[in-house]
């Protein structure tokens, strides 16, 4: 078997900045002095005067790009999402969401895959901050090609979009030729009758391992990508609930507000199913190699399956 | 226009305040008042702005970064025709577009949206930005409390103005002295506020009579004629002025008169109206 090919979706967002730079000139790309880690330096070195150094100020940082989108500019705020969604959450709520300015933030460093930075760096609340934003959109993407599609999107997309990127390299799952993203659209990207597994971000490629692990034991796993969390792919869910019967959410974030949430949201209105939500159990991170602490807190192919196992 | 004409329209501003707060029985008629004289001479002399076209692309952009003095914003939006003068009686009633804070997606003439103290500036500050970015002529305006000074992201959002050197930017601080609290010498002192803007690199112009026209119209020529860098003018006021029982008390920072007060505030409105016609 061919080596994986294995990106980190911050650095797919600072390539897929300079993409959109070229073609369109109202691009501005603002960082908090991390240029270097946020990837948004590829950017900069292409654009060195549509990148702006707001300095170590995340707050000004949303303030700024709110007057830069209100000026006609589409701004795209880099910071870790700790600093982003966290730090910021008041001016990103006042300043951008609730006048509706087209601003993208482009939080990197989300989760627990941060690392030997510890749990001061690494956001597990991002998404439920965030979705609870009237009009704001919420992405977290699986993979490098999904990232980059990501960023386009939501250039496109009018109004207010968090961007959730990685720090940790990840397998590209989606290098396939008819791979298509849109706003607002889960994928499945395997068919399944026992139960569904709705995974966001980088628990999706280890949600495939899970379940054809599931697979080899007679346990017929369908498994769905949610990359986009608000607005979600109701419909979507519904019918696997349906279909399933089952569900099990995966997410590297807190299983309070986020994905899990969000699917409980959709799933205790319109298809009341039994749901087992894996992700951070309101418990903080710590410091240690990514790879490690996604296996200490369960969020890697072999926890899945043993969550799952221990629930069916 | 003469100091007189400016005087007239400030009487009718500060009446709108008066107005607006009464109906709605709530909202901050103490900064809007001692901030009056300077929204008229901001919307009647040195903004390039037209209220039959709010969004043109090269008007000169106000944010009002103490978003709490709407009243005063309103008043004189209503003055200069961006929407009727009687509409400031549904100021913060349910169903209306006049929001207890400025919205920018609702209010014509309203640039940005705010209320949350300490953003409005970052906001101004991306828009002068914005404007250098791709090298368009127009200013910008942000209008902040003594108070709101104290938030740190003033600080932060200086910092940057200060250190791309945006000429296009005035900071005005409307120094009145009071802050719900109290005195803001006494809350939390940000005092000297000039010699901060100073290590922030603008260049400050301090002491500026807040209801001298003549002061306001040296001061924003000086601005104007700045490069370079940044310009902070530090406004002398008093918070309340015009209206005798409101001046210089905190209590008025945000309570609206009750009908007798009401009564009162505006019959001594009136009379300076009908002496500012005598002159």
């Amino acid at each position: 078997m061919s080596e994986v090919k294995k990106i980190a979706t911050r650095e797919s967002y600072g390539h897929a900045l300079v993409e959109l730079g070229k073609e369109h000139e109202e691009v501005v790309v603002l960082d908090a002095d991390l240029a270097e880690a946020t990837k948004t330096g590829i950017f900069k070195k292409e654009f060195p005067e549509r990148h702006i150094d707001c300095g170590i100020a995340e707050c000004n940082m949303m303030g700024i790009a709110a007057g830069l989108a209100a000026t006609g500019k589409v701004p795209f705020a880099s910071s870790f999402a700790m600093f982003a969604a966290g730090r910021a959450f008041e001016q990103i709520r006042n300043s951008i969401g609730y006048p509706h300015l087209n601003v993208k933030i482009g939080a990197t460093h989300a989760g627990i895959s941060v690392g030997e930075d510890g749990a001061t760096h690494q956001c597990n609340e991002d998404i439920a901050l965030m979705r609870t934003i009237p009009g704001m959109v919420v992405i977290n993407p699986s993979d490098d090609i999904e990232a980059r599609a990501a960023v386009k999107a939501a250039y496109e997309h009018q109004g207010p979009v968090y961007l959730r990127f990685g720090r940790l390299a990840v397998p590209v799952i989606n290098d396939r030729p008819d791979y298509k993203f849109e706003i607002g659209k889960g994928v499945v990207l395997k068919e399944g009758t026992d139960l569904t597994i709705v995974a966001t971000g980088l628990c999706v490629n280890e949600s495939l391992a899970a379940a054809a692990k599931l697979e080899e034991e007679g346990v017929h796993a369908q498994v769905i990508n949610i990359h986009t969390i608000k607005p979600i792919d109701a419909d979507l869910i519904a019918e696997a609930a349906k279909k399933t019967g089952k569900i099990v959410t995966v997410e590297e974030h807190s299983v309070i507000g986020g994905l899990g949430s969000a699917v409980c949201d959709v799933l205790c209105e319109r298809e009341p199913v039994k749901v087992l939500k894996i992700g951070m159990n309101d418990v903080f991170g710590e410091s240690g190699p990514a790879v490690k602490l996604l296996e200490k807190y369960g969020l890697d192919a072999a926890g899945i399956y043993a969550k799952i196992k221990a629930w069916l | 226009m003469d100091v007189i004409e400016l005087k007239k329209i400030a009487n009718e501003v500060r009446k709108g305040i008066v107005t607006s707060v009464h109906s709605a029985k709530a909202g901050h008629p103490g900064g809007s008042l001692s901030a009056a004289d300077v929204f008229t001479y901001l919307y009647f002399e040195e903004m390039n702005i037209d209220p039959a076209d709010p969004k043109k692309a090269d008007r000169d952009r106000f944010v009002l970064s103490k978003g709490h003095t709407a009243p005063g914003l309103y008043s004189v939006l209503a003055q200069r025709g961006y929407f009727p003068v009687e509409d400031l009686k549904t100021l913060r009633h349910i169903g209306s577009y006049l929001q207890g804070h400025p919205d920018m997606k609702h209010i014509p003439g309203v640039d940005m949206s705010s209320g949350s103290l300490g953003q409005g500036i970052s906001a101004a500050v991306g828009m002068a930005l914005s404007a250098k970015l791709s090298h368009d002529d127009y200013r910008v305006y942000t209008l902040l409390g003594d108070g709101e000074i104290q938030e740190g992201q003033v600080w932060e959002a200086s910092m940057f103005a200060g250190h791309r050197k945006l000429d296009n930017l005035v900071v005005i601080v409307d120094n009145n002295g009071l802050q719900i609290d109290g005195n803001i010498a006494d809350v939390c002192s940000p005092y000297p506020i000039d010699k901060k803007f100073e290590a922030f690199n603008f260049h400050v112009i301090a002491d500026v009579d807040a209801h001298d026209f003549e002061a306001l119209r040296a001061a924003f020529k000086e601005a104007r004629e700045t490069k370079g860098m940044p310009t902070a003018i530090i406004l002398k006021s008093v918070k309340g002025k015009g209206v005798s029982f409101m001046e210089n008390k905190a209590g008025w920072h945000g309570k609206a008169p009750n009908d007798e007060e009401y009564a009162i505030a505006m019959d001594e409105l009136e009379k300076a109206g009908e002496a500012l016609c005598q002159k």
